[in-house]
């Protein structure tokens, strides 16, 4: 597992069609934290993610983490640097297991070519195994177990969700972006959540960057909060500060202070 | 070297085989446009179409312009049907088995026109046999003169259906949003089939107007596939990028064949991959990426 | 039903975990090692024919079942591997070099192939690698000096380390012995990173790239591996051929292994053998059906386009999973004997997928 490390945002912005979708954003994610974003909808939070993840190309600041600029990387180089992330609309592999998936998540550790692949050579075989063993434990901790060999196509939403979550951890990550874990889950699916989350920190030491609207579940398990509203940056705080923050209620229930 | 002459007498009939590859491609853009599914067979709905109207026409007596009617519209009504019985079962399943089943149409509309009319090239008595001389040693001919008013007008009209027509709207409407047009009333199950029904038709009427040119065989519907070429090259999304990219193939294919003969007949797929190499999206992009 | 009890992590990586797949498998073998016993020569070359479709049904399955990317040129890959192995054996080059030679070679040129394809998506994609065949056949026929051109290249007999093999029996194991090599290596694939970095990307795209898989480099890697293995069917085809002629890898060919991959079964390599087999079977069942029917319809030229369009329409609309989805539906019928119900396998309600938004 790479070492754990501060997620330093510079001055971000993107455009979309002459629109500031985000704009001059800074902020610091620090090691060991839950951090939420939170916003009403089309403010940019998912931008800022795909923003970090690198699959929007900013117009202007800088993205670093720990020591790796990450705007230097392309897409499938970030997980190497040990940000995994979520996606809102799940984006899962729909025509393959739940152990494949899983697996998938283990690619940034894996060192294959077709041609070894191809003849299955013992070393092969031995990392097969060594993976294997790794996402056994995220299927436990997850409580997965009894989806494994279901195809994505056959699962509920719910546990899509949790499938999702568990690939992201097997790419065993210092940093973790969930893009609203709790939406579209029930009341107790969602406290499920919130404790697999503080599990995720304490147990794994995995810093935590969800964007989420249930307040109850930011209001819980969150270290600090950053409201953002039309891609700007409102305010960073404790949960209590930016509940209380007039533009916060302002923005969130369009009445004035 | 080419004399001023030859030079004129290729482009004109550059862009006349560049204009029927643009009618072809007007078709299936307008299907894509809709439905998102690339109908590879629509080379063949123009041969099925200039083998229907040469049939009509035998049958009346050599009339030409009611066979036309009656040939563009009972393609019509192959490409309604096609839609409405076929690819409608369909929707959501994997492109690539969309693709192949748009092609394997393709092959059963050969085989069958084979069957019913026979292997043989068959000719087609058109009103257009003569030509304009413009100056000694130059001149044109009507039936290509035909084929390229006939796409200015229907691209006239076209445009004409799509903005001032209810009808032409709802189907706008439709192509962009299928869901959002059906809960505003859109009955959109059937203004997909009418789009498969419309782009039939023009690709019947492009068959029948080229009939001249290439006389008509089992094996003309392979120009289809030059048009799509020439649609991937202007940019598949819009209809005058599909247009341009199929007049560029079709100026650049006679000059590409007198200079170099032995890619003849396959230049089209040649410009087509260059231009895929260099610019994957066409020369006007089209795609946007997945929202996450 | 039978019910396993996985006592070690082997258990999931081994490919037969059934006893009665375990079973089933085997006597397959069995009977395929032994096929020469009680085979006639006519039988015996039409099985290693249809051994060798099933060797690039393999390859192109691997591109578009498992990676989603469609190829209607994939007779290319055929006819670069039967050309350029044939010109190289008549040139003197020893048969196995010449193998390793060919297959390199249709590889690469894949490989190149899919690094332009890598920025395309969809039917681009098919188009693009469409035109590729029309221009490979082209090339093959204008290339007189060293194709013979349209007028046709004689396939050198077939020796293997100086050893002429004449008789159908030892041709038919150099099949089988490919067959044996393709099968475990592409079951091989889909058990390691590789394979599972194809089925990432054929799903996802997105979500692919975000776990660390270069998407490029997947498509560049699942063509060279597809035009491999495709170049090696062609190499074999070459030998049942004994004559090449461009013609012979055009378009229909093309069709034909679409036909099988989808008749088949579209992402299982299973699905890719039983096209095979239902490739061989077709020619019979065509010249059954020209007897049986009116000379009027039986005796057409196009038959035979017309019954593979057909088939793979009735197919797609039908039994979207082709033979083998089939095949599991009939053992899963007969292993929760009597629980089996219908919408056991009801497909679910799929909508339109957009492209443009990707």
């Amino acid at each position: 597992m790479s070492a754990a490390a501060t997620l330093s945002v510079r001055n971000l912005s993107i455009m979309f069609g002459g629109v500031h979708a985000v704009e001059d954003v800074s902020f610091d994610v620090n090691p060991g934290e839950i951090f939420a974003i939170i916003g009403p909808n089309g403010a940019g939070k998912s931008t800022i993610f795909n923003l970090i993840s690198r699959l929007y190309e900013p117009s202007n600041g800088s993205i670093h983490y720990g020591e790796h600029d990450l705007l230097k990387l392309p897409a499938h180089k970030i997980v190497k640097t040990g940000i995994a992330r979520t996606f809102q609309n799940i984006e899962l592999f729909e025509q393959a297991t739940v152990l494949q998936n899983l697996l998938v998540g283990r690619h940034s550790h894996s060192s294959g070519n077709p041609l070894t692949d191809f003849a299955f050579l013992p070393g092969v075989k031995r990392s097969e195994l060594e993976h294997r063993r790794k996402v056994e434990d995220i299927i436990d901790l997850l409580e997965i177990a009894q989806y494994r060999d279901e195809r994505i196509s056959d699962l509920s939403y719910g546990a899509r969700k949790n499938v999702e979550l568990a690939r992201a951890l097997c790419a065993e990550p210092s940093l973790l972006l969930l893009d609203e874990p709790a939406s579209g889950l029930n009341n107790e699916e969602t406290d499920d959540v919130g404790f697999w989350l503080e599990d995720i920190k304490h147990d794994l030491g995995v810093t935590l960057v969800m964007v989420e609207h249930d307040m109850n579940l930011v209001g819980s398990i969150a270290d600090r909060v950053m409201a953002i509203n039309d891609g700007r940056l409102i305010t960073i705080g404790t949960p209590e500060e930016v509940r209380e923050n007039a533009e916060v209620q302002q923005a969130y229930l369009g009445v004035s202070p | 070297m080419l004399q001023v002459n030859d030079i004129i007498h290729l482009a004109v009939t550059g862009l006349a085989q560049g204009c029927a590859y643009g009618l072809i491609a007007l078709g299936f853009v307008l299907i894509y446009k809709a439905t998102e599914v690339v109908n590879f067979a629509h080379g063949e709905f123009m041969m099925l179409g200039a083998f229907a109207v040469l049939a009509f026409s035998e049958a009346l007596g050599g009339s030409f312009w009611p066979a036309f009617v009656l040939g563009c519209l009972s393609i019509g009504v192959v490409g309604y049907l096609i839609d409405a019985q076929i690819m409608r079962r369909i929707i959501g399943q994997s492109s690539a088995s969309i693709f192949i089943l748009t092609v394997a149409f393709g092959f059963i509309f050969r085989s069958l026109a084979g069957m019913i009319w026979g292997w043989q090239t068959l000719s087609l008595n058109t009103p257009f046999d003569g030509k304009v001389v413009i100056a000694e040693g130059l001149s044109i001919s009507h039936d290509r003169i035909a084929i390229v008013a006939a796409t200015a007008i229907l691209c006239g009209v076209l445009y004409l259906f799509f903005s001032r027509t209810r009808f032409g709207v709802a189907m706008q409407a439709a192509s962009q949003n299928q869901l959002a047009a059906f809960y505003m009333g859109i009955p959109v199950k059937r203004l997909v089939s009418v789009t498969w029904a419309i782009g039939a038709m023009i690709a019947a009427a492009a068959g029948a107007l080229l009939a001249p040119v290439t006389q008509i065989d089992t094996t003309i519907g392979f120009l289809g596939i030059k048009a799509l070429a020439g649609a991937i090259v202007g940019g598949f999304g819009s209809i005058p990028g599909a247009l341009l990219g199929c007049l560029l193939i079709g100026i650049i294919e006679p000059f590409a064949d007198f200079y170099f003969p032995a890619i003849k007949g396959v230049s089209a797929y040649v410009v087509m991959l260059l231009v895929l190499f260099v610019k994957p999206e066409g020369l006007i992009s089209q795609t946007f990426q997945k929202k996450v | 039903m039978q019910v396993l009890f996985k006592t070690r992590y082997e258990d999931d990586i081994h490919f037969l975990a059934k006893t009665g797949e375990k079973i089933r498998v085997g006597l397959v073998v069995l009977l395929l090692i032994a096929a020469p016993l009680f085979l006639q020569n006519y039988y015996l070359a039409e099985l290693g024919l249809m051994l060798v479709y099933a060797i690039a049904g393999i390859g192109l399955m691997i591109l578009t079942g498992h990676t989603g990317q469609v190829s209607f040129g994939h007779a290319a890959f055929l006819a670069i591997g039967a050309y350029c192995h044939s010109i190289l054996i008549s040139h003197g080059v020893p048969f196995s070099v010449s193998v390793v030679l060919t297959v390199t070679l249709s590889g690469v040129i894949g490989m190149l192939l899919g690094r332009s394809a890598s920025k395309m998506h969809g039917f681009y994609l098919a188009i693009a690698t469409l035109a590729f065949l029309i221009l490979v056949e082209t090339f093959l026929g204008e290339w007189e000096a060293v194709t013979g051109g349209h007028a046709g290249f004689k396939v050198p007999a077939l020796k293997l380390f100086g050893i002429p093999l004449k008789a159908m029996w030892q041709q038919y194991y150099l099949d089988l012995f490919f067959v044996f090599v393709v099968v475990l290596g592409a079951a091989n694939l889909f058990r390691t990173p590789t394979g599972r970095s194809f089925l990432a990307v054929r799903d996802s795209e997105l979500s692919a790239r975000s776990l660390g898989v270069s998407v490029e480099w997947v498509k560049i890697q699942s063509f060279g591996v597809s035009a491999a293995i495709t170049g090696l069917a062609g190499v074999l085809l070459a030998h049942h051929l004994s004559y090449l002629s461009p013609e012979v890898f055009g378009v229909l060919e093309s069709l034909k292994l679409m036909l099988m991959i989808v008749v088949g079964g579209l992402g299982s390599i299973l699905g890719a053998i039983f096209g095979a087999i239902l490739i061989s079977l077709l020619p019979i069942a065509i010249s059954f059906l020209r007897d049986v029917l009116p000379p009027a319809v039986g005796q057409q030229a196009g038959l035979e386009p017309l019954l593979f369009g057909l088939i793979i329409v009735v197919f797609i609309v039908f039994e979207p999973q082709g033979i083998y989805g089939r095949w599991m539906k009939i053992r899963f019928f007969f292993e929760t004997f009597p629980y089996y119900r219908k919408s056991s396998f009801v497909r679910q309600k799929s909508y339109l997928k957009t492209e443009r938004m990707r």
